[in-house]
This record gives C-alpha cells, sequence and structure tokens, in this order.
C-alpha cells in the first residue's frame, strides 16, 4: 500500500509553549514532506485532524488548543507517543524564476509558511512574511522568522502590535511597492480570498491553503470539497485565480454531515 | 470502436461505469467533475431523513488489499440533499442512493427523492456493514426484510430501482429473488465486506473509530466476482457488478460474471475521479483488440462456458 497512508508512530522530543493556546510539538523522527502539507494525527477512541507540517526534519507541528482533539494533544508530555499518517496534499510549488515573494500568514495560518519560508531561504529566493492576528497575544512564530533571516511584518486586528488593520492592508502595500514574484497565503478564507483579487488585478501569481473538515484524508469521501475539487488530494494548495472560480472559495464550508455552512 | 452503450432496465447509459455511493457524491460539483470525467453514471452519498454526523475519524483505514471503512452514514439528511442535487446537470444519469431504518422510512423517503427532477434512478441500500440502526446491522440483509422494504419503495417511485445488496450475506440468491419479485429493476452487488478490522501494533488499538469497518478495494473483487455470479443465476433483472474494480479488466470480468454495469469507489484513490471515463475506455478498447462490438456480448459468458448447472 502507499507508504503515505500508513501510520507512523513517534515520541514527542520537546514541546515548546508559543503563547497561552499554541505549543510546538517536535517529534523525534523526521518525514519525507514538502511545505503546505498535512498530516492526519490520530488520538485512539478520540478522533483524528489535519495538521500542517510545520518543519519535515524533525517533524513539527505548531498546535493551538481550540476543541477537545487540540486540547488532547496539548495534554501530551515529551516522551509520549503521536501516530499520524500522511504526508497528503500536493504542497506549494515554486516555479524556479521567483526573486522575491510575499508570504501572508492569518492566525494558525502561519506554520506552514515557516517550512516554506526556510525552503525558500535555502534556494536564494528573498520572502517577505506578513503574520496577522487579532492582537498582540495571538501573533505567531514571529522570532522563528526572522532568526531564520526573513523580514517579518505584523499586522494586529487591534493595533496592539505591528500595524493596525487586516494582514490584507499590509500585503497590499507590499504588491504596490513592486517587486514581488509571487504571493503565498495560508489563514482565514476570506482574507485568503481577498488576497487572490488583489493578485489577480495584479497579475501576481498567488497560492492559497485551504482548511476544510476533512474525513477520509485520500480523496473518497467527499467532505473537504470546495467547487468539485477534493482539498485533502487535489489540494490543500490552490492557484488563486482557479480558486476564485469555485463558488465556494471564501463562502462556504461543509461539517461532519457534508451539509454545505456559510463561513 | 465497440459501442459501450448499456441499457440498463430503464436506464440508458453511455458507457457501464458507475459512480458508486458513498464516493466524494457529498456534493452536487464533485458528481459533474465524476460525470466530466467520463462516468456512465453517478450515485449520490447514501442519503437519510435526517442530518447524521456519522463515525468520528478515522473513517477509513489502508491495508494491503484496499480499505475498511466505517463512515457511519454521515449526510445532511434528505431535505438538505434535495438542495445540493437540484442543480445538477451531468451528462451521467443521476442515481439517488437513500438508507432509512424502516420500509415506512424508506418508502418517505423515495417518495423525496422521487420528486428530484435530476433523479434519474433510485438505489436502496440493504447492506451497510458498520450503522447501527441500518443496513445489515438493522437486519436489513433478509429475504423478507429485502422484500418489505423494496415494495415500499416501489410504491412511491416508478423510477428505476435498484437493491444494493451485502457480498457477506450466504443467502444471497433468495434475497436477490425477493428484491425482483418486489418489484426492482436491478440488484447491485454489492456493498462492502465484512466488517472486518484493522489494529495499529503500536497503538495496540483498533485504527476505525468504529473499530469495524466494510472491505473495499483489490481484496474485495473475488468476492464480488463470485457473488454477481451467483446472483446473475437467481434473477433476471440486470446485475450492478460492485467490488474491487480499478481497471477494465477488472470491469471486464465482472461482466463476464454477469454484470450489465459496474460500480467504482476505492479505484477513485488509487486513480482520481476521471478513472470511470478511463476504465469504460479500457473496456472498449478490450471489446476491440478481441472482436467484440458491444459489451452485450461479453455479459455472462462466464456462465455460458462453463455452466454450472
Amino acid at each position: 500500500m502507499d507508504e503515505k497512508n500508513a501510520y507512523k508512530t513517534f515520541r514527542i522530543a520537546s514541546i515548546r509553549r508559543d503563547n497561552y493556546r499554541v505549543k510546538t510539538f517536535t517529534l523525534d523522527g523526521k518525514l519525507d514532506a514538502k511545505p503546505g502539507q498535512f498530516c492526519m494525527v490520530w488520538v485512539p477512541r478520540l478522533n483524528e485532524k489535519p495538521f500542517s507540517i510545520m518543519n519535515a526534519d524533525p517533524l513539527e507541528f505548531n498546535v493551538a488548543a481550540v476543541g477537545e482533539f487540540s486540547n488532547k494533544l496539548h495534554e501530551l508530555g515529551v516522551g509520549d507517543k503521536i501516530t499520524l499518517r500522511g504526508p497528503y496534499g500536493n504542497g506549494f510549488t515554486l516555479k524556479g524564476k521567483e526573486r522575491k515573494i510575499l508570504l501572508i500568514g492569518g492566525g494558525y495560518g502561519v506554520a506552514p509558511l515557516y517550512f516554506f519560508a526556510k525552503q525558500c531561504l535555502a534556494q536564494k529566493i528573498e520572502p517577505i512574511m506578513v503574520i496577522g492576528a487579532r492582537n498582540e497575544q495571538d501573533v505567531l512564530l514571529e522570532k522563528d522568522f526572522t532568526d531564520a533571516g526573513v523580514r517579518v511584518i505584523v499586522t494586529t486586528d487591534d493595533g496592539s502590535k505591528g500595524v493596525k488593520g487586516f494582514a490584507t492592508v499590509a500585503a497590499q502595500a507590499e504588491l504596490d511597492a513592486g517587486g514581488i514574484d509571487a504571493v503565498f497565503a495560508c489563514g482565514p478564507e476570506k482574507m485568503m480570498a481577498s488576497l487572490a483579487r488583489l493578485c489577480n488585478d495584479r497579475n501576481i501569481p498567488c497560492q492559497v491553503s485551504l482548511e476544510r473538515y476533512m474525513g477520509c484524508g485520500m480523496g473518497l469521501c467527499g467532505k473537504c470539497v470546495c467547487g468539485g475539487q477534493r482539498v485533502c488530494v487535489d489540494g490543500p494548495i490552490f492557484d488563486g485565480a482557479e480558486a476564485l472560480k469555485a463558488k465556494d472559495f471564501g463562502k462556504k464550508s461543509r461539517d461532519a454531515s457534508g451539509a454545505a455552512k456559510t463561513l | 470502436m465497440a459501442d459501450l452503450t448499456t441499457k440498463l432496465s430503464r436506464l440508458t447509459l453511455r458507457n457501464p461505469a458507475i459512480l458508486a455511493s458513498g464516493i466524494t457524491g457529498v456534493s452536487c460539483e464533485s458528481l459533474k467533475r465524476a460525470s466530466d470525467g467520463g462516468a456512465g453514471a453517478v450515485t449520490s452519498k447514501s442519503v437519510t431523513m435526517d442530518a447524521r454526523k456519522g463515525h468520528n475519524n478515522p473513517i477509513m483505514v489502508a491495508f494491503e488489499g484496499g480499505f475498511l471503512n466505517a463512515v457511519g452514514y454521515s449526510n445532511p439528511g434528505i431535505d438538505h440533499a434535495l438542495q445540493e442535487f437540484s442543480s445538477y446537470d451531468g451528462e451521467a444519469p443521476f442515481i439517488f442512493s437513500i438508507v432509512a431504518k424502516d420500509a415506512e422510512e424508506f418508502g418517505e423517503i423515495a417518495r423525496k427523492a422521487d420528486s428530484l427532477q435530476a433523479c434519474a434512478a433510485i438505489e436502496i441500500v440493504l447492506s451497510c456493514p458498520h450503522t447501527p440502526g441500518y443496513g445489515t446491522m438493522a437486519g436489513q440483509g433478509t429475504p423478507q426484510a429485502t422484500s418489505g422494504i423494496t415494495r415500499a419503495v416501489r410504491q412511491q417511485t416508478k423510477k428505476p430501482l435498484s437493491v444494493k445488496l451485502s457480498p457477506s450475506i450466504q443467502a444471497l440468491g433468495e434475497i436477490a429473488k425477493a428484491a425482483e419479485a418486489a418489484g426492482a429493476d436491478a440488484v447491485n452487488m454489492g456493498n462492502t465486506a465484512g466488517p472486518g478490522m484493522v489494529i495499529d501494533i503500536e497503538r495496540g488499538q483498533p485504527v476505525l473509530a468504529f473499530k469495524v469497518g466494510g472491505i473495499s478495494g483489490p481484496a474485495l473483487k473475488p468476492l464480488a466476482v463470485r457473488c454477481v455470479y451467483d446472483v446473475y443465476e437467481s434473477v433476471k433483472i440486470p446485475v450492478i457488478g460492485t467490488g474491487g474494480v480499478s481497471t477494465g479488466r477488472d470491469a471486464l470480468e465482472m461482466m463476464m460474471a454477469g454484470a450489465t454495469a459496474v460500480g467504482i469507489g476505492t479505484a477513485v484513490h488509487y486513480r482520481g475521479p476521471q478513472v470511470l471515463g478511463e476504465i469504460a475506455r479500457e473496456i472498449g478498447e478490450w471489446l476491440d483488440s478481441h472482436g467484440y462490438a458491444s459489451p452485450s456480448e461479453i455479459i455472462g459468458i462466464a456462465h455460458e462456458n462453463e455452466p454450472r448447472k
């Protein structure tokens, strides 16, 4: 069977607390994965959920405690087991001609972009990172980016840190300043829809990372679809212009029953 | 070029490759994509009266021979589904798959499903191996239950009606005959098998949240072929062969056992949503290279070549 579908058990090597509800888990092994891909993390007798990969070697995940499942992960300690399958999905793609790119992470969407930024730096591509958060407390991984040598622009909705306003406003200013060859975004879908339109208007290629309720993760159950595209295998990364053609993008998602819900 | 046009009771398909229920069939656009990819017909995810969240994840697990699934009939309920599929305009006919707790509820859902203009046929599933209250877990896999449920649905619709059976039941011929006598136009043979179980040895736990699940994929194929062979000898109505079909050659094997059309599910994982059109092309190429003008020339030939009785 396909190796990505096999369950792999790791032990937690270290845990770092990032803020009042986010922790970074470093595991004792690696995975052959690309930035933008995700794993299905299984907690026996509870559930299984998708998490984007923050680092492949060693394997790292950035987990916000926002529900029953993620709270359970937060209860785990160093030495405990983490079992997962993957990596799944297509990942971000570079055309090979980019020299300077803009990354925009909204809320918890920052982690996969950190993985991607490091890949870009290794390929001599200059990433500029916009970290968007509700307030100062929610700003994630700023130091990780700056330590890696990435210029970071922080925006907060309430102005408690960095530029006041949405990440899209800072992104627009960077795009208008010129020199950006491509844009990569991960965050709330409404934010990504706005970015995709900004990029469309300026003829700048844009890739967005979609989040959906995920059932099988293997392209069969259909719960994660956006406009006929299966986010788990056809995505989660989509070309912004293509995503805008799907009537659900930025507007609707589906719940565990498969019913469409307004975002 | 062989003519793949398939007559399935009163339904005419451009080819015999049918997207099986439960495979991406949650949204109208997914079904449209399968249709655009060349499917002969597409089937909705099975729909119940009310919305169901289904089982927790994992709902599906891979093993060497295929997959186990225990989705637990997650679906948004018949009223939401009617809305969802009302705009279906794919070239492949739309088969509405429904499930219910008993004959009366089956009748009510069938009446609603029948009202959908896009609905070309109705499939009733009496064979789910992993959802309490439904299918084999609710005793629907008996000749008596099959007869009562099929009759109740038949009263509510004049559209072609197929009954989906379990490959894990011995008295298949009797059940298929009961469906035929109660007015079914076709038998879908059939559902996933089992249930089976996969245990992760590092965690010492069954992987599926429901612990057990139906077996699909290549491991199911020989069982499904045998079931199709048996059912073909029991009834006169056409048989849809479903179980482990991943290639045109698999489909041809199913057809030689007696299937008029083939259901395709797990192959979408292996080959993508365009797999139905690809399998149809593979069937056509094989028929051409072997001098057959249409699939009807090979349906059930395994019986003529090697008579059982």
